[in-house]
């Protein structure tokens, strides 16, 4: 508990040094943290085959620490560019630039997909241990690091259970710690828990705030659920539908660690009206 | 408010009552089941041998054109010596083909993933061999292939192989496409993907392709040992068959057939048993057996 306050006065002190922050083409609401700059999606667009155009001028910036989340109807891009930033795709226009250059294959990148995509032959540690593992580590020796990630999910005592053995939750807990065990610089999550429960989504939202508050990692976090976005994260940017580009940034100024007080308060709904609106307004624009 | 009213009108007792006759129910036809799964097939067999007996002996028929069960069973006995020897040849040659059918249809699935030139190449000549009856090829091997035992090999895989390269391909390229990207982003090699990833994933599909290869090399290894006759390596089960006939030894055919189905059997059931165990811990398959 002690935890998250020590990391986020370690955060505040950081941008002091790096005071150029981004200078978005979006006008609407944007708070500036003066946070360190992570990447840059810059004017991105895609064009698939057939001419189905996904993306255009897609603009976005992620600072270090940020929890993003980007917002919009299904089908308006979304794990198109998600796709991009971690590497699968190319853009057809614009780059994609990461301040001071991506290691890839490095385990810099974190991701967790819809479904939790777990190795069912591996048990919990193996599955874990696999970005470690494709980088030539042995598991003894990524002991501590697979422990850590499976302690933070609260997932001990289950590392050598077989996926089939866990709920769908547990096993969307298995791919957080997967994607967090490498320290990576950015965990991209494309609607992570739209398949789950609503108790079960209410519980992981609210450990996955408390486990970002611990490493202070960065996260973009795809997402259809207005009340999701406005929740988990710092930043919200609203998509359009297709061709998806950022049509506002919403700031989200409540401090964490959030609760289920937040969820009731007047200002998470107040947050949650504005970030409705700012949704319509995107898609009846784009049409 | 419902259960509660129930619960006070006293209709909880009459409810639970219901769930435990319910439940009583359930366990015997749960056992019966159990049992009948043995109990009815030997009842089955048992009557069918009573009927063959009973054919031979109301028709007074000669051994030498139909031999009772008893007859037969006396015949195993007897010979066992001779059919033994025979067992062992045929299932040594059953064995290698199976060997080399796994090696062969395991590796090439593995080298058609890996290279769609060497697939699109190959493929069409995999199927070529797969529909040529095995009865008419198997004459030219022995004309080319002076070592017996080779041509029998060779029949025998080329009967047993396919299966298990259609199926291994299949599984090899069943990845899920999700953990394809995932590996993709950790940077894994070509070789990492096969290994950890496509391997696993075809596992399930190689096992189902092995235990129809099991019982195809047992029939490949007879049928070639039919084509093939005696000489060189000694004689197998099927040659055991065709010399019995020729000399009218009825009984020994059958006792003879009897053992051929009974490795048929032997075979099936082993790798049966070595499929649910590599599986039992993760796969579906294994799961429903568990229950
Ligand atoms: N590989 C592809 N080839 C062709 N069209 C695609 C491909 N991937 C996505 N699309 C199209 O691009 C659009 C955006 O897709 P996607 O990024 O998956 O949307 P979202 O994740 O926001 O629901 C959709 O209309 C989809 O049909
Ligand atoms: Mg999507």
């Amino acid at each position: 508990m002690d935890d998250p306050l020590v990391v986020h006065s370690r955060l505040s002190v950081l941008p002091l040094s790096l005071s150029l922050s981004s200078i978005d083409g979006t006008p609407t609401l944007v708070d500036t943290h003066n946070q360190e700059k992570l990447l840059a999606v810059n004017s991105v667009g895609k064009v698939f085959s057939k001419g189905v155009v996904a993306l255009e001028d897609m603009q976005l910036t992620i600072n270090e620490g940020d929890f993003l989340s980007l917002l919009g109807p299904s089908g308006c891009g979304k794990s198109t560019i998600l796709r991009m930033i971690a590497g699968l795709m190319e853009p057809t226009t614009g780059r994609i630039e990461w301040e001071g250059g991506v290691e890839q294959s490095n385990g810099s990148i974190g991701v967790v997909f819809q479904e939790p995509t777990l190795m069912p032959w591996a048990t919990v540690e193996k599955n874990v241990w696999l970005p470690f593992r494709l980088q030539g580590k042995t598991m003894r020796s990524m002991r501590n690091e697979i422990d850590e990630a499976l302690h933070l999910v609260g997932l001990d005592g289950f590392a050598g259970s077989y996926p089939r053995a866990l709920s769908g939750g547990m096993k969307m807990r298995v791919a957080i710690a997967r994607a967090l065990a490498t320290s990576p610089r950015v965990i991209l999550m494309d609607e992570p828990f739209a398949a789950l429960d609503e108790i079960t989504r209410f519980k992981l939202n609210n450990d996955l705030l408390e486990l970002k508050a611990k490493i202070g990692c960065t996260i973009l976090f795809v997402t259809h659920s207005v009340f999701e976005s406005v929740f988990l994260s710092d930043r919200i940017a609203v998509m359009t539908s297709r061709p998806g580009r950022v049509h506002s940034e919403i700031a989200v100024n409540e401090p964490y660690p959030r609760n289920e007080t937040f969820r009731t308060s007047a200002s998470y709904s107040s947050y949650c009206r504005t970030t409705s609106e700012a949704l319509e307004n995107s898609i009846s624009e784009a049409v | 408010m419902t259960f509660v009213q129930t619960r006070m009108s006293g209709g909880i007792d009459d409810a639970s009552l219901a769930a435990v006759n319910e439940e009583r129910k359930r366990l015997m036809r749960r056992r019966f089941e159990k049992i009948g799964k043995w109990l009815l097939p030997a009842l089955v067999l048992l009557l069918s041998l009573w009927f063959w007996d009973r054919i031979v002996v109301w028709n007074e028929i000669p051994h030498y054109i139909l031999p009772g069960p008893g007859k037969v069973w006396t015949t195993l006995v007897t010979d066992w010596g001779l059919l033994y020897d025979a067992l062992k040849i045929t299932f040594r040659i059953t064995m290698l083909a199976l060997l080399v059918a796994v090696i062969g249809g395991a590796g090439l699935a593995i080298l058609f993933t890996q290279s769609r030139l060497f697939e699109m190449s190959l493929f069409p000549y995999a199927v070529v061999l797969q529909v040529t009856p095995i009865i008419s090829i198997a004459p030219l091997i022995f004309i080319y292939v002076e070592n017996k035992l080779a041509g029998l090999l060779i029949c025998a895989w080329i009967v047993a192989f396919f299966p298990i390269l259609s199926n291994t391909t299949l599984g090899l390229n069943s990845t899920d496409h999700n953990l394809r990207d995932l590996f993709r982003i950790y940077g894994a090699t070509r070789w990492q993907r096969l290994v950890h990833l496509q391997l696993p994933t075809a596992l399930p599909y190689f096992l189902g392709g092995l235990r129809i290869a099991g019982g195809l090399s047992l029939i490949g290894a007879v049928v070639a040992e039919y084509v093939a006759g005696t000489g060189g390596i000694g004689s197998g089960l099927a040659f055991t068959i065709l010399e019995a006939g020729y000399r009218l030894n009825i009984p020994r055919m059958f006792a003879a057939l009897l053992i051929i189905a009974g490795t048929g059997v032997f075979i099936f059931l082993t790798l049966s048993i070595i499929s649910h165990l590599l599986l039992r811990k993760w796969h579906e398959s294994a799961l429903k057996q568990e229950q």
